[in-house]
């Protein structure tokens, strides 16, 4: 394998593993959530440093983990006195645990390979240096490390699908039917947890944001289903991240930060774009009522006076303005799209309904 | 006590203290207005969509006067702020999420600049660096006079437009009905944040200069219900956070100076949510202990009475071991007893055995009478 396949089989790998238990996370409003705990993970993998003395222990991960659910824990019962709100919670105990980490990094771990810019920036460029055998075969030790967490997440993803779907949709039904909600809540904060220390050596911890939140989010609005959302997220994720690898190599510029910002353009590009959500598909509907509207405005008014003498007067285009209340210009737009539509006809500046315009007019006078 | 000679003696470290000292009161005050408008995480997104803006005018000017990398880490927070706005108000997408994707797009963003920027060979940008964790020690005179002149103005708007900025946290619809701009008070109000923010990420650094929003602001509230004295509580705390801190990490190597502050800054949120007058947890739970041991007593005086009434003689002695069975088994009953002997109310014959005392019986008949 190449090198720069290499990376970009990481930074995939990477992506997919964040963007599945982030998909739960967008779904159930804790997104920031992500933020802290890929915060604090470094005050895990410092405290665990110092007891193991070894950066490439396993154990490193699950005291991370743990440091993860700690943070969840702490919020949860700062916000829980009811002292301060859930959000002012987050933001007070995060910050506080990765100071610690910091000050604890530089006083006393400065010369292993530890240092805060990694841990803020990543560096996926040097990532295929860092081999090891696994089963036989020379892979980068990321390589190894994401995908084992990958597949642990579409496994568990896969085994606990019914459950988290509806403790994330309907959390009183879930607590009824005795799924224990907040045991689901843990595990998934826990595997937030293990993701983000396993993503941190990647793509650092605030890019780890990036990629649990904009793909899953992007993928939001392109549909309604639970599955379909995970899978788009993963696409949306994989995409994102070969782009960024490229857009990051022709800059000669921080991979991750360049992916973070390529999920950020794919999720601009679907916020405009999306078939039905999007942008600009909500301002074409808008428009596309306000002409309907204007339409059946105008086949009321015509329907009112057919048949009668004043129709003579009423049913002309120069006069509309007059009855509708419409700008000339306006009433001659709406008259071309109502003709358009087959329903009305002109004859002589005078304005005829077709059937279809009447059965139209009498619809939207019984809704 | 070295540190506070030195902020006597030293002309460095008196600057220092004196920037940091407005920009804790500037994040301080505007933090509480952010608080109680739920906005407390905004501060965490708008200064990592500070980053990009700081090194783009870098780039684009060349300067590293800090009323450019000012200018501009505000404009990016603007940005940032808007896209987030247009993410909740045109699609489903909710806040966290928003706050979420801008917090860490734009600070991508601001890596892929930064980086860029590095393996370009130029001195000049050398420093650029100090802004993700922040550094006071390497702050200029003029990057501090920036900061207060541009925090004191801050502070001046916060105060000429108090009552309106009062009841745009408060009651939004009231004012507007009063014929306030409520939208242009809102503008207003938030690009003050803004200030308060961008100003303090050369001291603080973009990654923790969220927590001098809100944590001052979380302090303050716990000791009291006024605004006017919450934002004052809040500014103090934060000019004592941003003080000690820039203090502490100038004069020890290996500290950033955000690390520092944030610490002293929980340090002090922790005491408040303790030991804080009405709220505070500690107090909480004294009264609690308190108002279960009242209780308590009450239940066993009661029960005696309950007992007492079934003779003649309403003195008549119990085993405590009746009482206990009465209370279902529940502790406490001996310690009880004692207590309320102590008020005089019952008094031991023999062994186990209690009896009222005419002043307990009195206040048992009270008792009664009040439930």
């Amino acid at each position: 394998m190449s090198v720069a396949f290499e990376i970009q089989l990481i930074a995939v790998i990477t992506a997919v593993a964040c963007a599945i238990p982030g998909t739960f996370l967008v779904l159930r409003r804790m997104s920031m959530m992500s933020d802290a705990i890929s915060h604090t993970v470094l005050l895990g993998i410092v405290l665990g440093f110092f007891v193991i003395g070894d950066l490439e222990s396993p154990f490193l991960i699950f005291s991370a983990a743990l440091m993860g659910l700690l943070t969840v824990f702490l919020t949860e019962a700062i916000y829980g006195t009811r002292l301060v709100k859930e959000d002012a919670a987050i933001g007070i105990v995060f910050p506080a645990l990765f100071s610690i980490a910091v000050i604890l990094i530089s006083r006393f771990a400065g010369n292993v390979h530890l240092d805060t810019d990694a841990v803020l920036l990543g560096e996926l460029a040097l990532a295929p240096l860092d081999r090891l055998n696994f089963l036989g075969l020379d892979l980068p030790r990321g390589l190894v490390i994401m995908g084992t967490i990958l597949l642990v997440n579409v496994v568990l993803t896969g085994v606990f699908y019914k459950e988290l779907k509806l403790a994330t949709f309907d959390r009183a039904l879930a607590a009824a039917l005795g799924f224990a909600p907040a045991a689901l809540h843990y595990g998934l904060m826990a595997v937030v947890s293990i993701t983000a220390v396993g993503a941190f050596d990647a793509v650092g911890s605030i890019l780890v944001v990036a990629l649990m939140i904009a793909p899953p989010a992007a993928a939001l609005l392109l549909t309604n289903r639970l599955d379909r959302m995970l899978v788009l997220a993963g696409l949306i994720a994989a995409i994102s991240a070969v782009l960024g690898y490229w857009f990051a190599r022709v800059l000669d510029a921080n991979i991750a930060g360049s992916m973070a910002t390529m999920t950020g353009i794919v999720f601009i590009t679907i916020m405009l774009l999306a078939p039905e959500k999007g942008i600009l598909s909500l301002i074409r509907r808008k428009q596309k009522q306000r002409w309907d509207f204007a339409q059946a405005m105008l086949t009321i008014h015509l329907l009112n006076h057919e048949g009668t003498e004043a129709a003579e007067n009423e049913n002309r285009v120069d006069h509309l303005w007059e009855h509708l209340r419409w700008q000339p210009n306006f009433a001659e737009e709406v008259v071309r799209y109502a003709e358009r539509k087959g329903v009305v006809r002109r004859r002589q500046g005078r304005l005829f309904l077709t059937d279809n315009g009447r059965d139209l007019a009498k619809q939207a006078m019984t809704h | 006590m070295d540190f506070l000679q030195l902020l006597f003696t030293d002309y460095t470290v008196r600057t220092v203290a004196l920037g940091a000292a407005v920009l804790g009161m500037a994040s301080g005050s505007l933090g509480t207005f952010a608080m109680l408008r739920r906005q407390s995480l905004l501060g965490d997104a708008m200064s990592h969509a500070a980053l990009p803006g700081v090194i783009l005018a870098f780039m684009l000017t060349g300067s590293k006067s800090p009323l450019v990398l000012v200018i501009g880490a505000a404009i990016a927070g603007v940005i940032g702020t808007l896209f987030m706005l247009a993410i909740t108000r045109y699609t489903k997408i909710k806040e966290d999420s928003a706050l979420g994707i801008v917090l860490s797009v734009f600070f991508g963003f601001g890596l892929v600049l930064l980086t860029f920027l590095q393996r370009n060979p130029d001195a000049r940008q050398a420093g650029l660096n100090t802004f993700l964790f922040g550094q006071a020690a390497t702050m200029l005179v003029r990057d501090i006079v920036t900061m207060v002149v541009l925090g004191g103005i801050a502070l001046v708007i916060l105060i000429l437009y108090w009552k309106e900025f009062k009841l745009l946290s408060f009651d939004r619809d009231f004012g507007a009905s009063l014929g306030y701009p409520m939208t242009y008070l809102d503008i207003l109000l938030t690009s003050l944040l803004v200030i308060a923010i961008v100003i303090g990420l050369q001291a603080v650094g973009v990654v923790l200069m969220s927590a001098m929003i809100v944590a001052p602001a979380a302090a303050a509230r716990q000791w009291t219900n006024r605004l006017g004295l919450m934002t004052g509580m809040s500014a103090v705390f934060g000019a004592i956070a941003g003080v000690s801190g820039s203090l502490i990490s100038s004069l020890q190597s290996g500290f950033s100076t955000g690390p520092v502050v944030v610490l002293v800054i929980s340090g002090i949120v922790i005491f408040s949510l303790l030991f804080a007058g009405n709220r505070g947890i500690i107090w909480s739970w004294i009264r609690q202990q308190r108002r279960r041991r009242i209780l308590r007593l009450e239940t066993v005086l009661s029960n005696m009475f309950k007992l007492a009434e079934q003779h003649e003689d309403l003195t008549h002695p119990h085993s405590r071991l009746v009482l206990r069975a009465m209370d279902h088994g529940r502790g406490g009953v001996e310690a009880s007893l004692k207590a309320l002997e102590e008020q005089g109310w019952v008094k031991r014959i023999e062994g186990d055995q209690w009896s009222l005392t005419p002043a307990g019986i009195e206040e048992a008949r009270q008792f009664a009478r009040q439930s």
